[in-house]
C-alpha cells in the first residue's frame, strides 16, 4: 500500500477551488480514492453535493474524465461507459486499462438510485461504486434518507414536541450489496485513510462489481464544528456505530475491532446537533435502546465473521 | 448493391436495420409491443451476427442512461422502447439532446397508462415532443427500415448532432408482416458510414467533464444551441431524404402529399392511418370527390412551411390524431397545424378528429364519415364543432 508521503506526491484528480463546504468529508474521501488508483480512471457521479459543487460550468474540479447525467442513475451511467469501453477495446480502438468509479450520496444510492445500483451490480460490470454516506439529503437542506439513523432530527422528520426524530432504523445497504452478489463489498470512513486506501487497492485488483460504503460526517447536516469531521468518522468506528469490514466473494473480514476500547454510542451522538434532543431526560429510554441496537448489530457482524470468515 | 425482397414485421424490419448498422452498444429493456426488437437483436448478439455489446438493463430509465453514457464515451449506441418505457425515459431524453448525442431509437407507438393498455396510439411519442429529439413517423415496415437508416445519418451529421426516435404504430405495423426491400449488409454499412464520435469521454489525453451544473449564466445559451440544431436538421433531413431516393429509389421529405394538389378536402395524419386514408381517397376520387391526404412523416422538427404550402389550395382539412392533448381544445397535431397556417393568407378551415385511442381501430367507415363531414363544411363554410372524437361510444 502507498504511504501518505507517496500519495501526497501524486497528482490530485479532484483539484482545489471546488465549492464543497469547509470541513466536508466527501472531497477527503474522493481525493484519497483517486490518489490511490494508479490506472486512468473515469468517474460517474450522481446528482448531489459532490456533483453540483465541483462542476459549476464553465469550471470543473475534475482532472479525470467525469460524467453526470441525473440523480438516480450513477450506476447505470458508469455501466454504460464501461460497456462502451469493452466494445471499443474489443475492436482495438482503445488499448489502455481504464478503471470505472461511480460516486453517489446516500440519497442517490440507498433511495432513488437503488434499482439502478442493484441492476448494474447484478449485470457484473467491472466497476466500483462508492457511496459517500452522510446519512441524509444534505444537498437540499438535510432531509431524511433511508440511511438516516434512528433518532436523528432531519428537516422532513424533525424532532419536535411529540417526535424524537427518525422512527425507523436505517437501511443496511452494505449487507444488501453482499446479497446482490458483488465480488467485493466494504465499509470504511473518510477518517480512516489507510483503511480506505487498502480497500480501494483491493477493489481495483478484483474484476467485477464492487461496492464500498464510506461514512462521511457532514458538518451542515449533523451540526457539529467543522474541524471534527475526521474525529467523528473515527468515533463512528470506535463506538461500532459504523464497523470497518469487508466481504470478498462472501468471505467476511473485520478490519477494526476496538475491543475493550469500544466507546459508548453517546460519544458519537453527543457532539452532533441532530441528536441533541436525545439527551433530554424524556428520551433516556430511546438512547438506551439505540445503544442496545448498535450492540446487537455489532454482535451479529462478529457472528458473520466467525461463520463466514476465511 | 443487392436488394432482397423479404417479409418482415415492423419490429423485424427495425431490428434488421439495427443489425446491419451493427452499433457498438445496445442497452434495452423489453416492453410490449417493442419487445421483439430487443429479443430479435439479442439473438443477433447471441449468434455473433453483430459486434455489439448488449446490456440487458433493469429498466428503461437505465436503458436510456446506459445508452447515453455509452454514446458519450465514444461508442455508437442504440436502444428501443414504447409507451411506459418511453415515459420512464422522459427524464433522460432532454439530457441526451442537451449533450448533443446522436442516438437513434426505434419507438413503437403505444397508449400511455392509465388505464393500462398495450395498443397503438400516439400519446407516448407526443408527450416526448418537446425534449430536443427528432421524431420520424413510419407508415409501414418499409418506411420503418428506411427511416432508421436515414435517422442514423441525420443524427450523426455534424450540423445536427441530435437524437431521434423513429416510430411505428404498435401492433398495426410492429406486428404486421409486410413485403419490404432490404439492402445487403455492406451497402447499409457503407451508407451509414463510420461513427463520427463527437463526444469522447474515454479520451484520456483530453479529459472532459460532462453533465456540469449549468446555471443562469449558461443554461439558456446551451438550450438555444439545441434549438438551433433542431432548426439546422430541416435542411439535412431533406438532403438525406433526397439522397436516399437517388441511391435506393425511395425519396423522402417531411410530408407526403397524396392526391392533394387539386384536393378540396383533405385529412392529415401520422403513421399507419395514412395507409387506410389512401384507400378511402381512392374511392372518393372514383366518385368524383376531390379528396386528398397529407401524411406528416417528420413531426420534430415540425415542417410548418411545407404543411402550409401543401394545404394552400384545400378548403377544409381534418387532423386525425391518435392522442388527446387534454387541453380542452383538441390534440397536438391540430394545434401545430393551425399554428403553421395562422400567418398564411390562403389556408383551409381545419378541424380536429381525435381517434383510435388505446388501439381502437380507425376504420374505413370512420375515414369516409370524416371526409363526408368536412365535405359539408366545405359546402357551407361553417364549422360547428371544431374538435370531435371519432369512433368513441
Amino acid at each position: 500500500m502507498a504511504s501518505l508521503k507517496e500519495l501526497a506526491a501524486r497528482e490530485d484528480k479532484l483539484t482545489g477551488g471546488h465549492r464543497m463546504c469547509p470541513g466536508c468529508g466527501a472531497p477527503i474521501l474522493v481525493r484519497n480514492i483517486l490518489l490511490t488508483v494508479k490506472e486512468p480512471v473515469v468517474v460517474a457521479c450522481a446528482t448531489g453535493c459532490l456533483e453540483v459543487s465541483t462542476t459549476i460550468f464553465p469550471y470543473s474540479a475534475w482532472k479525470t474524465p467525469f460524467i453526470h447525467t441525473a440523480f438516480e442513475n450513477a450506476a447505470a451511467t458508469i455501466s454504460g461507459v464501461e460497456t462502451a469501453y469493452r466494445a471499443l477495446k474489443k475492436q482495438g480502438k482503445i488499448d489502455k486499462d481504464i478503471k470505472f468509479i461511480a460516486f453517489g450520496g446516500d440519497g442517490g444510492t440507498y433511495d432513488i438510485g437503488l434499482q439502478s445500483l442493484s441492476g448494474a451490480m447484478e449485470r457484473g460490470h467491472d466497476i466500483l461504486y462508492v457511496c459517500y454516506d452522510n446519512q441524509g439529503y444534505m444537498n437540499t437542506s438535510v432531509q431524511r434518507s433511508s440511511a438516516t439513523p434512528r433518532g436523528a432530527s432531519t428537516t422532513t422528520e424533525p424532532a419536535g414536541k411529540v417526535s424524537s426524530g427518525k422512527k425507523m432504523t436505517r437501511k443496511d445497504l452494505t449487507e444488501m450489496m453482499v446479497a446482490n452478489n458483488c465480488v467485493y463489498v466494504a465499509q470504511s470512513t473518510c477518517g480512516h485513510w489507510n483503511d480506505l486506501n487498502k480497500k480501494i487497492e483491493k477493489a481495483m485488483s478484483i474484476k467485477g462489481p464492487k461496492f464500498i460504503n464510506v461514512l462521511q460526517p457532514c458538518q451542515l447536516g449533523w451540526a457539529y464544528p467543522m474541524e471534527l469531521t475526521v474525529e467523528l468518522a473515527k468515533t463512528a468506528a470506535d463506538t461500532c456505530f459504523w464497523p470497518l469490514y469487508e466481504v470478498e466473494r462472501g468471505v467476511y473480514k473485520l478490519n477494526y475491532d476496538p475491543k475493550d476500547r469500544k466507546k459508548p454510542l453517546t460519544d458519537f451522538l453527543k457532539p452532533q446537533g441532530r441528536f441533541r434532543h436525545l439527551f433530554k431526560p424524556e428520551n433516556k429510554d430511546l438512547l438506551e435502546d439505540l445503544q442496545k441496537e448498535i450492540d446487537e448489530k455489532w454482535a451479529l457482524l462478529n457472528k458473520k465473521v466467525q461463520c463466514f470468515g476465511a | 448493391m443487392s436488394i432482397q425482397t423479404v417479409a418482415k414485421t415492423g419490429n423485424e424490419a427495425m431490428a434488421e436495420a439495427m443489425r446491419q448498422i451493427n452499433p457498438d452498444v445496445v442497452a434495452a429493456y423489453p416492453i410490449t409491443p417493442a419487445t421483439e426488437i430487443v429479443m430479435i437483436f439479442s439473438q443477433f448478439v447471441a449468434d455473433g451476427l453483430v459486434d455489439t455489446e448488449f446490456v440487458a438493463v433493469e429498466s428503461e430509465h437505465s436503458a436510456m442512461t446506459a445508452t447515453l453514457a455509452a454514446c458519450a464515451a465514444g461508442a455508437r449506441s442504440m436502444t428501443g422502447t414504447s409507451s411506459q418505457g418511453l415515459a420512464l425515459m422522459y427524464e433522460i431524453l432532454p439530457i441526451v439532446s442537451a449533450m448533443r448525442l446522436p442516438i437513434v431509437m426505434p419507438e413503437v407507438n403505444r397508449a400511455i397508462s392509465g388505464p393500462i393498455n398495450i395498443h397503438c396510439d400516439h400519446s407516448d411519442t407526443m408527450a416526448a415532443r418537446d425534449f430536443g429529439w427528432l421524431q420520424i413517423f413510419s407508415e409501414n415496415s418499409q418506411e420503418a427500415y428506411d427511416n432508421i437508416l436515414q435517422a442514423m445519418k441525420i443524427c450523426e451529421h455534424k450540423d445536427v448532432r441530435l437524437p431521434a426516435m423513429v416510430t411505428t404504430d404498435g401492433f398495426i405495423i410492429s406486428h404486421c408482416m409486410e413485403k419490404i426491400e432490404m439492402f445487403d449488409d455492406k451497402t447499409v454499412q457503407e451508407y451509414v458510414g463510420k461513427y463520427p464520435a463527437y463526444t469522447k469521454l474515454l479520451d484520456l489525453e483530453n479529459p472532459i467533464t460532462l453533465g456540469a451544473l449549468d446555471l443562469q449564466n449558461y443554461y439558456f445559451e446551451h438550450k438555444r444551441q439545441v434549438a438551433e440544431a433542431v432548426k439546422n436538421s430541416k435542411k439535412i433531413i431533406l438532403e438525406i431524404g433526397k439522397d436516399f431516393g437517388k441511391r435506393f429509389g425511395r425519396e423522402y421529405g417531411f410530408i407526403e402529399k397524396y392526391k392533394l394538389d387539386d384536393a378540396d378536402i383533405a385529412v392529415i395524419c401520422l403513421g399507419s392511418t395514412a395507409g387506410s386514408a389512401k384507400s378511402v381517397v381512392n374511392e372518393l376520387r372514383e366518385k368524383g370527390i376531390k379528396a386528398g391526404l397529407l401524411k406528416i412523416r417528420v413531426f420534430r422538427p415540425f415542417p410548418d412551411e411545407e404543411i402550409a404550402s401543401a394545404l394552400e389550395g384545400v378548403k377544409v382539412a381534418a387532423a386525425i390524431e391518435r392522442s388527446d392533448g387534454f387541453a380542452g381544445k383538441g390534440g397536438p397535431l391540430y394545434d401545430e397545424i393551425r399554428s403553421a397556417l395562422y400567418d398564411k393568407k390562403k389556408k383551409p378551415l381545419v378541424v380536429d378528429y381525435i381517434a383510435g385511442l388505446g388501439g381502437r381501430e380507425i376504420t374505413h367507415d370512420h375515414l369516409t364519415e370524416i371526409f363526408s363531414e368536412i365535405g359539408k363544411i366545405a359546402a357551407t363554410g361553417s364549422v360547428e364543432n371544431p374538435v370531435q372524437y371519432k369512433g368513441v361510444r
